[in-house]
């Protein structure tokens, strides 16, 4: 009440839009033009405190030339970003706001002929309050790793120590732009685990990726990109119920069954059979109906996978378009 | 920009200054054509060609000067030279090149810290350099104490101050690390010539050693040669070398980018 008379809290409110006490990031109509091309276009958007907020598009989609407005690296065309109350277009605030966000970037690297120690040495005496190099790089893997130049490393180990050295300073937000592009299939799920376990530290995170299944396994809440613009925001599974999608679950059956079986339960749409296996698709508490409407007609349901109806669909529902087709990038 | 930064308070500890000039030391040992290249080819040259008798006779095509001693101008402009214009702009290149100064940039240290230590690294490595080519030319070669030591170090300073800025511009232009080193190499001989490298310039025409003068490193050895053989050096020369350090810093720090 008492805020909404003082007029400068109402021209402060509507400088942070939709900002709320616990949005470490808000960024307001941002746009971001290179020569005639347009990167950005009316980008708004809050994280909230704690949270993995994903940028998700293919690329080109901008992603990154947002996240580059976010932490200072470029200066917006319009537009208000406030990171932690501070504005990364401020010289001053810059500075402050590098020491509260650390950044794993899509095109940098590390002095090749230093070691693993000695780049986590050189960027920990960066930072005031920096974390301890040797808790760090056990809980990144790297502990038999100090002593080797950061050019013998593999890509998977780059990339974890790029988040290392995002994180030596002990920061709130954690800026990780694409970092299991190039990783194979294990080295992700790794990542994965380690960013859920910097998240359990209480570091906020943005994470850029054009990896559907990634975004859907990490993130809270989802930015939908597509062309400089968000065509989508809120959880994984509200995109994807958006879209229309459903979830499916996949088993191999201990013996043949009739399909009305499951047809007939209420969340079930379809039953298809390619092999042994037979894919169930439908909505709701999928998983347990079919598995215990098997069950109780005396049949198991062995090699269970299952997973929701994915934000691909949601991508293609809202753009018409794969989010991997080949697009040209200006990121 | 870089006066700006400096001027503010730093968010980041100032001992990482330090770290970032030790690290780069510790590069510079690991990358041996970093520079050092610089330290041991004039130190060859002296000692090879001042093991040649003839070489350390007077001569008076030279003034009445022996060879050796007219080649210490050029080979002090050499190691300058090396430092400031391969040892400087091509680890700032690669830094450009594959992000190591973007990924700074979003750290609280001003990337121009990486910079100053980069001057740092290069000038202890050029002073280095021509403490020992003195220090040999003087034990083993016969050369005489500067008749103007001040003069001879006020030189040897302005001259370093020249050509870094010239190698600092190099750096700033250069969008990648081959670019810094051809820019370097091609800047490297024209300048090396007028300083005398491969020919005295005394023993040429002088309408060549007219261009010499209007040189850096022909007004270097010109100056650095009369603090040794007569005293104070001219004025002219001093500002000369001045003057290039001005116009190339102040084209430096407006070209410089760091991505």
């Amino acid at each position: 009440m008492k805020q909404e008379l003082a007029p400068t809290a109402v021209a402060r409110s509507s400088e942070v839009g939709s900002a709320k006490p616990s949005d470490v990031i808000d960024v307001s109509h941002l746009r971001k033009t290179y020569g005639r091309t347009v990167a950005v276009d009316d980008v708004s958007f809050s994280v909230r405190e704690d949270e993995i907020f994903g940028i998700l598009g293919p690329n080109g989609a901008g992603k990154t030339t947002a996240v580059e407005c976010i932490i200072g690296l470029r200066r917006p065309d319009a537009g208000t970003i406030r990171v932690l109350g501070l504005n990364p277009e401020s010289d001053r605030d810059r500075e402050e706001l590098h020491t509260l966000v650390g950044a794993q970037l899509q095109v940098s690297a590390l002095p090749a002929k230093l070691t693993v120690r000695e780049n986590l040495e050189l960027y920990r005496s960066f930072y005031y309050h920096p974390a301890d190099v040797g808790e760090l790089v056990t809980t990144l893997g790297l502990g038999d790793k100090l002593g080797s130049y950061y050019k013998d490393l593999s890509g998977g180990q780059k990339q974890r120590l790029a988040v290392a050295v995002a994180l030596i300073g002990q920061p709130k937000i954690a800026v990780l732009d694409e970092m299991t592009t190039g990783l194979d299939p294990q080295a992700r799920r790794d990542t994965w685990d380690l960013i859920e376990g910097i998240r359990a530290r209480g570091v906020t995170i943005l994470l850029v990726t054009h990896y559907m299944d990634e975004a859907q396994r990490l993130c809270d809440r989802v930015a939908l990109f597509d062309q400089g613009r968000i065509v989508a925001l809120g959880t994984p599974s509200e995109l994807a119920a958006e879209a229309g999608g459903g979830k499916h679950v996949t088993f191999v059956p201990s013996r043949t069954f009739d399909d009305r079986l499951l047809t007939d339960l209420p969340n079930v749409t379809s039953v298809e059979h390619h092999g042994p296996r037979v894919t169930v698709v439908g909505k709701g508490e999928l998983v347990n109906a079919v598995i215990q409407t098997l069950a109780t007609n005396g049949v198991n349901a062995e090699d269970v996978t299952s997973g929701s109806a994915t934000l691909e669909d949601a991508f293609l529902k809202l753009t018409g378009r794969h989010i991997h087709e080949p697009e040209e990038v200006n990121a | 920009m870089i006066a700006l930064q400096s001027l503010l308070p730093p968010q980041a500890p100032r001992a990482a200054f330090r770290k970032l000039v030790l690290d780069e030391f510790v590069l510079t040992r690991r990358t041996p054509n970093r520079g050092l290249l610089g330290l041991g080819l004039p130190l060859l040259l002296l000692i090879v060609l001042g093991s040649i008798p003839k070489l350390s006779q007077p001569e008076t095509a030279l003034g009445g000067l022996s060879f050796i001693e007219v080649y210490i101008p050029t080979l002090i402009g050499f190691v300058i030279t090396a430092t400031g214009f391969l040892g400087l702009p091509l680890p700032l290149a690669t830094y450009r090149e594959q992000g190591i100064l973007r990924r700074l940039s979003t750290t609280p240290v001003p990337p121009a810290w990486l910079l100053g230590a980069q001057l740092v690294v290069n000038l202890a490595i050029a002073v280095v350099g021509i403490v020992v080519l003195v220090g040999v030319a003087m034990a083993a070669f016969g050369m005489a104490v500067p008749k103007s030591s001040l003069g001879f170090i006020l030189a040897i300073l302005l001259t370093m101050v020249a050509i870094f800025a010239i190698g600092l511009l190099i750096a700033a232009v250069a969008n990648g690390a081959s670019v810094a080193q051809s820019l370097g190499g091609i800047v490297f001989a024209p300048l090396m010539f007028f300083a005398g490298l491969w020919v005295p310039m005394a023993v040429l025409p002088v309408q060549i050693r007219d261009i010499s003068t209007w040189t850096p490193l022909g007004a270097a050895t010109e100056a650095i040669q009369d603090a040794m053989q007569t005293g104070f050096p001219s004025a002219g020369q001093l500002l000369i070398l001045a003057a290039y350090a001005i116009v190339a810093g102040a084209l430096a720090v407006r070209f410089f980018r760091w991505e």
